[in-house]
C-alpha cells in the first residue's frame, strides 16, 4: 500500500469517559456472546443427542462454575440487549448530544443491572436453591 | 499522472457491501431484541431444566418456530458483529482475510449444528 490514510484513532488519546466505557462495553458482550453461541448449539446438540448427553451437559451447566459462566452471560445478553437498544435509537438521529448520551446510558445500565439481578433469582429458583 | 478519473480509481475497492452490513446489523439486531429476550425468559420461567422439560417445551411448534428464526439471525447478527471486530483491530491483508473467512465458517458450522438439533427435536416422534 503506497498511501498510509489514518486508520482508527488511537485510544489513549482520549480521556476515558463513561459513554466510551459503554460503548466498548458493547463490543466486549458482543464478543462474549459470540462465544456463547458455540455453548447455545453444544446444549441443544445434547439435547438432539438424549437423556444421557443432556445430563452430561447439564451436569456441567448446573456445576458453580457452570452456573457463574452462565450468570455472566445471562448479564452480557442483558447488556447487549439494553445498550443495543439504546443504539438503535441513536441510529434514527436521537439522543446524540452529550447530556441525553449520558442520561440514556445511566438508564440503560440501571435497567441492564436489574434484569440481570431478576434473571440471577429465576435462576437460583431453578436451581432449587431459593 | 494516469487518465482514471477518481471515481474510476475508486469504484470496487473496499466494502462496497458497507451499507447491506449496516444495515443486516440493525435488521438482526430489530429482530433479535425480540427473539433473544423471548428465548432466556422461556428457559428461566420452565418449571426446570430437565431432559425431559426441556425437551417437551422445544417440541412445541409455537417454540421449534421462534428457535428456528433465533438460531440463523443470532448466528448473521454475531458473524456481522465480530466481522467488525476483526476488521478493526486484525492488521495486514492476509491475516484479516482467514481471519474473517475462519469466523464466516465457523458460524456457518455453528448455526447448522444448532439448526439440526432444533429440526431434529422439533419433527422427531416422541422422546
Amino acid at each position: 500500500m503506497a498511501t498510509r490514510r489514518p486508520l482508527s484513532p488511537h485510544l489513549t488519546v482520549y480521556r476515558l469517559m463513561h459513554t466510551m466505557v459503554f460503548s466498548v462495553l458493547h463490543r466486549a458482550t458482543g464478543v462474549v456472546l459470540s462465544v456463547a453461541l458455540v455453548l447455545l448449539a453444544g446444549w441443544l446438540l445434547a439435547l438432539a443427542a438424549g437423556p444421557l448427553a443432556y445430563a452430561r451437559a447439564a451436569t456441567l451447566f448446573g456445576s458453580p462454575p457452570g452456573l457463574l459462566l452462565l450468570l455472566g452471560l445471562c448479564g452480557a445478553f442483558c447488556y447487549h440487549l439494553c445498550n443495543g437498544i439504546r443504539h438503535l435509537v441513536f441510529d434514527t438521529g436521537r439522543c446524540l448530544e452529550k447530556d441525553a448520551a449520558r442520561r440514556s446510558g445511566s438508564v440503560m445500565l440501571f435497567a441492564a443491572l436489574a434484569l440481570t439481578a431478576v434473571s440471577a433469582l429465576m435462576m437460583l429458583r431453578l436451581r432449587g436453591w431459593l | 499522472m494516469s487518465l482514471r478519473t477518481p471515481l474510476g480509481r475508486v469504484l470496487g475497492l473496499g466494502t462496497s457491501s458497507g451499507v447491506h452490513h449496516w444495515w443486516a446489523q440493525r435488521l438482526t439486531a430489530l429482530a433479535l431484541a425480540p427473539l433473544g429476550a423471548w428465548f432466556v425468559v422461556s428457559l428461566l420461567t420452565l418449571p426446570d431444566l430437565g431432559y425431559a422439560a426441556v425437551r417437551g417445551w422445544l417440541a412445541a411448534p409455537r417454540n421449534a418456530v421462534p428457535m428456528l428464526l433465533l438460531v440463523p439471525v443470532v448466528a448473521y447478527h454475531s458473524w456481522l458483529g465480530v466481522a467488525v471486530v476483526l476488521e478493526d483491530y486484525v492488521h495486514g491483508r492476509v491475516t484479516k482475510t482467514v481471519a474473517l473467512l475462519v469466523v464466516q465458517f465457523l458460524h456457518l458450522l455453528v448455526a447448522t449444528a444448532a439448526l439440526l438439533a432444533v429440526l431434529k427435536l422439533a419433527l422427531g416422534s416422541g422422546a
